[in-house]
């Protein structure tokens, strides 16, 4: 009793000190760190010699806000989460598992039907020329990581197999069209499917030798891959134009009719005023649908035996063996399914931006695609749709924060810390939650109820 | 010489091991090692510990290629299959042959029908048209897909896990998983059956429940070759028992026959001696094992 | 011949850089078994330190010997690098480690994401040029040898003796490769496991400061985005070696730095790093881990 009660009392002055001593040690450790890279700057002066010149201001807030938020992390941040985890423990479980609301249940039609009158609402509100940038930089641009996500979600997040290279079969996919449609001049509804196939046989290419490898070996193979195809895209110059990359590559139309301001455009057609949102719009319905697709395509696959055999390779692939499945032939196709949805998001990009270079498959576009999967959660088509649209969506949005300007003074640009605070959001989720936003699995078929699988029993493959 | 029970050699022979040798490295784990398992039979092999038995298994179900020998799978259609020369996923696929695994290998993401629909995958590819089929929408691989479930149904109940069918495999109890992947092993339709320890690490009620479930399995024409290290068990279900000490047989016959050959009880019970050379032998294998 | 040798020189410089980049790999992965995607970027903010003790050094202090100088680069560069990754890991790693095997390398992939930016917003994106530390060059017949080539390579050869030295000799290094075998045991008999693994990130950290240093020596720029390349090369060679082997880490990144410096010099520069993957693919495919790696036997 009498413990009980001095507790309270002592915990307080306790815990001031730590969140003192804390917050000392952060401001030391933030000073050490950021000493040279923060405190000094080095630059070019006129005659292109470098010269360093102290920032001690800078540094100064740097350790100042390092100490003081540590301070208040232990102070108050700290104790308050376990109060709440505290509580949440003490809830009775049934509680928790309680049926999904009406809103869970409808999510993808919800969903859907949004995203189906997003152009028409965005129109009304901002006006043809004024709905460009939302229907291009957060429709469109989203909607191809979006599906680019789905289709390494099947080798990755299904078969459990790391592919590092993804954006190679991405850069397959548009170079197909680019060449196949300035040289030979075919019409993109020919040429979509060309490139998804073609990719696919990349992906078996590729995939035959290498499959056999497991776990990190595969990665970074992959990885290889993936350079190699963009260094050859890079120095054949005869075909690829090198970094000067594929222009002018014919638009998309809308089975047959072309978005330009000849008399059978599509403007004329429809006695429009000439736009150029309209090649957008269509656009963005054209990348929604092959995003439903491959969503349609997955979720199909799941309940057939190959899908089955997929999640069966990435929970335990020597139990797969003892079972008759073949494993190369299933890893095969999960890599070159994959490989197939690569393919198509990248004729769709060549024919959005009517360019190409190489400069668009890097590796940090694998790299981001892979983080979109993983901080999705591995396996769940909603997990990682909201994945990017937080993270693609998020970066986007940092480019139209002029009003920072406002507070930073003018020779901020958010631009530069796109890609920086990209980075801090992804290390920050994973820590905050490792099997990434939605953690369970449904299950493909069940007997009697239809429950979820906790993240806690998935395993994450080691080919 | 191993001394051989002949009385048994009138059924016919469903596996038959022939002067099987396994080297790693330098270690001989099996040495010139023959036997036969008959049709519609518990076979059981037995050894103490590091003997090879696991070694022979994974021979048998192709993990390891073997250094030497011929296994042969006699099927009932009269279908041969000299194993050593298939593929692992063939030898379930093509000559019947399914498995478990001594530290129990289930797909704990998967529920627990799930794991039994893994099972049945080439059946079920076939019926998808590969896949293209199914995504189709095919009435044939409907049909097929409902049949699995049931087939899969027939099973829990078998091992009495129906009330756990919807629950992630990896969420049961031990006794239940290893019912799970017996069950599971069984939706491949083998014809014979191999168990790696199906009773280690189960309370005396539950490995009465699985020598129940073994018997049935064995009544309904399926062929059982289980390791086991329960003698119990082994006394009471098995039809025939081989016994491995060193990679080579020391004895081959009768249950009876088995357990009262002084080679099988020294090998057992040991000799100050031998004891301590099975101390180095077991130490020397997990050495290998830690730097595998 | 002596064309033959002095590419033979040019990429044994080379493969000593990528070699020293690839132990930090090789021991990340060896003690727990995670692709460490920023070490590429732990190299870039060694070369970056190197540059700013460089420039302090030069500006407060002119006419400091150049050895002088050196040293301070490496020491202050090792430091630094080292503080960054014993950080790093301790706030973006630790927290992760037993769970999910790619939340860790999302979260390394992040870091390297995180460290070239944090460069590029902190000191400009623009290359930054320092003059030449070390002109002088010997001649033996055709063959040119440049002093920065031949310190590179004995500050290498020491370094790994050294390191040799720790990780084979010493209680730390016993710790370590207990570590490796099986953390929990380790952990029973007395090894303090987050402290061994601590300073395996510390350092792999100050082998790849060395590299930074030595990097900059040689080409005399340091660049935002100059982790990646190098990084995944030597990434490439730690794997080609042999993932988690010591040896095979150095093998592997002289091997890369020869295929390199002997492709472009015989067949064409454009496809330098084609030949470099090309092996790496080509080695996996018949020796599935690596020149040096243990077989890895399937346990079922």
């Amino acid at each position: 009793m009498a413990n009980a009660i001095s507790e309270p009392g002592k915990a307080p002055a306790s815990l001031l000190g730590q969140a003192i001593k804390e917050a000392v040690f952060t401001g030391l450790l933030t000073f050490g760190l950021f000493l040279l890279y923060i405190g000094f700057k080095t630059d070019q002066d006129i005659s292109n010699a470098l010269i360093i010149y102290g920032r001690p201001g800078l540094l100064a807030i740097f350790v100042g806000i390092a100490a003081v938020g540590r301070f208040l992390m232990v102070l108050f941040v700290h104790p308050w989460a376990k109060a709440r985890k505290d509580a949440r423990a003490e809830v009775p479980v049934h509680d928790i598992e309680k049926s999904p609301s009406l809103f869970h249940k409808h999510f993808l039609k919800i969903a859907l039907v949004a995203l189906l009158l997003y152009p028409p609402v965005i129109v009304s509100i901002y006006g043809f020329q004024g709905s460009l940038k939302f229907v291009d930089n957060f429709g469109i641009q989203i909607l191809i990581y979006v599906m680019l996500a789905w289709g390494l979600n099947i080798v990755v997040g299904l078969a459990g197999l790391l592919d590092l290279g993804y954006v190679a079969f991405y850069a397959v996919g548009a170079y197909s069209y680019a060449l196949l449609s300035s040289h030979f001049g075919l019409s993109f509804w020919l040429l979509l499917p060309i490139s998804g196939i073609l990719a696919a046989f990349w992906g078996m290419i590729l995939g035959f030798p290498v499959l056999r490898l497991r776990g990190d070996y595969l990665a970074i193979v992959t990885l290889a891959f993936g350079e190699i195809i963009r260094l050859v895209l890079i120095n054949w110059t005869d075909v690829t134009q090198g970094t000067f990359g594929v222009s002018s590559i014919p638009k998309a139309t809308l089975f047959g009719i072309p978005f330009d301001a000849s008399p059978g455009g599509f403007a004329k057609m429809f006695g429009l005023p000439m736009s150029s949102a309209y090649y957008k719009i269509f656009l963005f319905y054209l990348i929604l649908a092959l995003c439903m697709v491959t969503a349609y395509v997955t979720i199909r696959l799941r309940r057939m035996p190959i899908g089955r055999a997929w999640e069966a390779l990435r929970e335990d692939e020597i139990a797969c063996r003892s079972l008759g499945i073949n494993t190369v032939t299933t890893k095969l196709t999960a890599f070159s399914i994959g490989a197939m949805f690569g393919g198509f998001a990248g004729s769709f990009f060549a024919a959005r931006q009517g360019f190409v270079s190489p400069e668009s498959f890097v590796f940090m576009e694998s790299a981001v695609i892979l983080a979109i999967v993983v901080l999705g959660g591995m396996g769940s088509l909603t997990g990682i749709a909201v994945a990017a649209i937080v993270m693609t969506g998020g970066t986007e949005l940092l480019r139209e924060m002029e009003f920072l300007k406002h507070i930073f003074g003018p020779d901020f640009t958010p631009e530069l810390y796109r890609m920086l605070i990209f980075g801090l959001a992804m290390v920050i989720v994973m820590i905050l939650k490792p099997r990434g936003f939605v953690g369970s699995r449904e299950p493909s078929a069940f007997l009697k109820e239809k429950k979820a699988v906790s993240g806690s029993f998935t395993k994450e493959g080691h080919g | 010489m191993a001394s051989v029970d002949t009385s048994m050699t009138s059924k016919d022979t469903i596996l038959k091991v022939e002067h099987l040798s396994m080297r790693f490295g330098g270690l001989m784990a099996i040495n010139d090692f023959s036997f036969e398992a008959k049709r519609g039979e518990i076979t059981a092999l037995i050894g103490p510990n590091g003997a090879g038995k696991t070694t022979v298994f994974n021979c048998i179900t192709g993990f390891y290629k073997p250094t030497m020998g011929m296994i042969s799978l006699h099927q009932k259609s009269g279908k041969e299959y000299l194993l050593e020369r298939l593929p692992d996923f063939m030898i379930t696929r093509e000559a019947k042959v399914a498995r478990t695994f001594q530290n129990i290998r289930l797909f704990s993401g998967l529920t627990v029908l799930e794991n039994l629909l893994v099972a049945q995958h080439n059946k079920l590819m076939k019926a998808s048209g590969y896949t293209i089929l199914g995504l189709l929408g095919s009435p044939l691989y409907k049909r097929e897909a409902k049949k699995a479930i049931e087939t899969a149904a027939h099973w829990l109940e078998r091992a009495d896990l129906i009330d756990r069918a919807d629950d992630p495999a990896g969420d049961l109890p031990y006794g239940a998983q290893r019912r799970l992947e017996i069950a599971r092993a069984m939706c491949t339709g083998p014809e014979l059956l191999c168990l790696d320890e199906p009773a280690a690490g189960l309370n005396p009620k539950e490995s009465l429940a699985l020598n129940t479930l073994l018997r049935s399995i064995r009544d309904e024409g399926t062929s059982l070759l289980l390791i086991e290290h329960d003698m119990s068990v082994v006394m009471e279900i098995s039809d025939h028992v081989v016994v491995l000490e060193y990679g080579q047989k020391i004895s081959d016959g009768t249950p009876d026959h088995v357990k009262n050959d002084p080679k099988v009880i020294a090998a057992y019970l040991g000799v100050d001696d031998e004891e301590v050379t099975e101390v180095i032998a077991e130490v020397e294998s997990l050495d290998g094992g830690a730097k595998a | 011949m002596d064309y033959f040798i002095q590419q033979l020189v040019n990429g044994l410089t080379l493969g000593s850089i990528y070699g020293l980049i690839a132990i930090g790999y090789t021991m990340v992965y060896g003690i727990i078994g995670m692709i460490n995607f920023a070490h590429g970027d732990i190299f870039m903010l060694g070369g970056f330190a190197a540059l700013i003790v460089f420039l302090l050094l030069t500006t407060l202090f002119a006419g400091v010997p150049v050895a002088l100088a050196l040293l301070v680069m490496l020491i202050v560069a090792m430091l630094m690098t080292s503080l960054w990754n014993w950080a790093i890991e301790r706030v973006a790693y630790r927290p992760l480690r037993g769970s999910f095997r790619l939340a860790p390398l999302i979260t390394a992939i992040g870091m390297s994401i995180v460290l070239s930016n944090f460069i590029q917003v902190a000191q400009g994106p623009r290359n930054k040029p320092i003059p030449p530390m070390i002109t002088d060059v010997y001649h033996f017949g055709e063959v040119t040898i440049q002093l920065k080539q031949i310190v590179i390579i004995i500050v290498t050869a020491v370094l790994l003796t050294l390191f040799w030295y720790i990780v084979n000799k010493t209680p730390l290094g016993r710790a370590q490769r207990a570590t490796e075998q099986d953390r929990k045991m380790a952990a029973l008999l007395g090894v303090d496991v987050d402290r061994t693994i601590s300073i395996t990130f510390v350092m792999g950290a100050a082998l790849a400061a060395v590299a930074g240093t030595m990097y900059l020596m040689y080409y005399g720029v340091a660049a935002f985005n100059d982790g990646f390349i190098p990084g995944v090369k030597a990434f490439t060679a730690a794997v080609l070696g042999g993932i988690g082997s010591l040896p095979g880490a150095v093998l592997g990144g002289l091997l890369i730095g020869l295929i390199e410096s002997l492709w472009s010099a015989y067949f064409t520069i454009a496809y330098k790093d084609v030949a470099t993957f090309g092996l790496l693919a080509f080695v996996l495919i018949f020796k599935p881990t690596g020149i040096l790696g243990r077989p890895e036997v399937e346990k079922v």
